[in-house]
């Protein structure tokens, strides 16, 4: 009774999220239902028992990619309600997406075309079920190793890829270098004088970094 | 849809679940109101150390050694007027203060203050097997209240603040993450009391010195404190994000922040220094309840954090970017390696 209502509460919220996203007429409220819809849906994730699943998308989507998004709206200056004209022209190709994925999800809600009707095996519910990470972990690394290390080569690709593109060597700049500050030496970094009363310090004695004590 | 709704109404309407009900509420509440008090007991602490630190008494004319003053400034903050900027986004503007207070408050939900003198049980609210993950993932929410403030006042200090909030929290979440995973594999599991219970005999700051003391850094990081307190750093942004926040929005905040000290010095004492455990398992120091050993330990965290803010000069951005991801994210990832090998070769510690 209660997991119903909560099934719910989260549905709506995804729903809720997602409109936002779609009609929200600033950019910083479609962030906000992005948002939202991250979180109602890790909330389904953990009502059907996949704690695990649904603690990785608030750490991943809304931790870091939603940060990302975030953070490149508020430092880009576009004008949206200029990208928003001739919205008209892309409608066609709006209304079949979302026709294709309304069809499909109004067919995996008939449930015949997905076998949605197979009950879970019954050794994966109840007390005895091993822990979330622990059934997770036995078959990433052995059943599917293989492609989760070619995932992650994947990540690594994008990785290197988007710092080629974007990274330029920059000269105009002054960068801090701890090294070489630490092993500055004293000799290096000053110079004693002894200048006469009333003459003040030679005028260049900043200049030669051999200058003995009291040299002129 | 109303009779549908009207049905659960009634169904849910039992006697059961509302002594459920009023279960689970009477459980959030006995730890969120401890916690909301310490949090302001925290701020007489800091006050008062720093006082000290500089030669001078902190406060102490409101109430006994001054420990009402946090009371009167909760009273002087709740009367004053709420201003909004003219040019600011209302509904983020008030919104932003409460994404900060609720995710600090929400990590309480599991964390152990161990076993309950005379009762014995474990006094927790959710002792859920993946709580470590649970307290990163809910830290990981605090920082969309401090960007959507910077950029709702629509100023340009608090967006500066907010922008290297941002970028800051985000940049130390991966050390954290990268440590506590090597705690996970010192322990063998992400529940927390588990964690606590595998450091009977060895707490885990011994063998884990270097992770214990990037992650006593990260921490002042990813709860925006000194040395590391440019989102607000006052010099420069006059107060970062919230500048432009008076009142009880500049309360949240407050409040948020404090809180998360709170929580990720409690959240090291779990990790590395047991928990509720007394330093030995013998007769004088058995006597104290672990929840004593547990909040001793939670005010020698939360003294290094004011200690510091009284000893260091705030860092250069550039110096904590690099500090992040150039120095932390390396050797935490070298000591992840390092902990999975022994951890391979000679078993966890649990």
């Amino acid at each position: 009774m209660i997991p119903d209502l909560l099934f719910l509460l989260f549905s709506a919220g995804i729903l809720a999220g997602g409109a936002l996203v779609a009609v929200g007429k600033n950019p910083m409220v479609g962030i906000l239902g992005m948002l939202l819809a991250f979180l109602n849906a890790s909330g389904l994730f953990i009502l059907l028992g996949a704690e695990f699943l649904g603690l990785l998308i608030i750490m991943v989507y809304v931790g870091a990619v939603a940060v990302m998004f975030l953070f490149v709206l508020m430092t880009i200056d576009i004008d949206f309600a200029a990208l928003r004209e001739g919205w008209a022209n892309y409608l066609p190709v709006g209304v079949l997406t979302v026709g294709g994925l309304a069809t499909l999800l109004i067919l995996a809600v008939q449930g015949q075309n997905f076998n949605l009707g197979t009950p879970v095996a019954p050794e994966l519910l109840g007390a005895e079920a091993p822990q979330n990470i622990v059934a997770l972990g036995q078959v990433l690394f052995t059943q599917y190793a293989v492609p989760f290390q070619v995932a992650g080569l994947l990540l690594l690709v994008a990785m290197v890829g988007a710092i080629g593109l974007t990274h330029r060597p920059r000269t105009d700049i002054k960068r801090q270098d701890v090294g070489q500050q630490v092993n500055r030496k004293r000799t290096e970094a000053m110079v004693l004088t002894n200048p006469k009363t009333g003459q003040g310090a030679f005028p260049d004695h900043w200049v030669g970094k051999g200058v003995k004590k009291g040299q002129k | 849809m109303i009779e549908i709704l009207t049905l659960y109404a009634q169904a849910l309407a039992t006697p059961e679940n509302g002594w459920w009900l009023f279960l689970t509420l009477a459980g959030i509440l006995a730890i969120a109101i401890p916690v909301l008090i310490g949090m302001a007991m925290l701020t007489w602490f800091e006050r008062k150390i720093l006082g000290w630190m500089h030669l001078r008494h902190g406060p102490m004319y409101v109430g006994p050694f001054g420990l009402l003053q946090p009371f009167a400034d909760a009273i002087k903050l709740m009367t004053k007027e709420l201003f909004l900027p003219a040019k600011a986004n209302t509904l983020m503007f008030v919104l932003a203060p409460m994404m900060v207070f609720v995710p600090a408050l929400l990590a309480w939900a599991v964390i152990p203050l161990g076993p309950a003198p005379y009762f014995g049980t474990n006094m927790v609210v959710a002792d859920i097997n993946l709580g470590v993950l649970y307290i990163l993932a809910v830290s990981s929410l605090g920082v969309y209240g401090i960007l959507l403030a910077g950029w709702a006042s629509n100023s340009k200090y608090p967006f500066l603040g907010a922008v290297r909030s941002g970028a800051q929290m985000v940049s130390y979440e991966v050390s954290l993450g990268l440590i506590v995973l090597s705690v996970i594999l010192l322990a063998g599991s992400m529940n927390l009391t588990a964690i606590v219970n595998a450091q009977q005999g060895l707490w885990f700051f011994i063998p884990a010195f270097p992770a214990f003391v990037m992650f006593l850094i990260s921490i002042l990081a990813e709860c925006n404190r000194h040395p590391f307190d440019l989102p607000e750093a006052e010099a420069e942004l006059v107060a970062g994000y919230n500048t432009e926040y008076s009142s009880m929005g500049f309360g949240m905040f407050f409040l948020g922040e404090y809180i998360a000290m709170i929580t990720m010095s409690a959240f090291t004492v779990l990790l590395f220094l047991g928990g509720w455990l007394p330093p030995l398992n013998i007769a004088p120091f058995t006597y104290i309840p672990g929840v004593f050993w547990f909040a001793g330990k939670v005010l020698l965290i939360l003294f290094f954090m004011v200690w510091v803010r009284g000893t260091l000069p705030r860092y250069r951005y550039d110096q904590l970017m690099r500090l992040g991801w150039k120095v932390f994210l390396p050797l935490s990832l070298a000591w992840l390696v390092l902990t999975a090998v022994v951890v391979k070769v000679w078993g966890n510690l649990a």
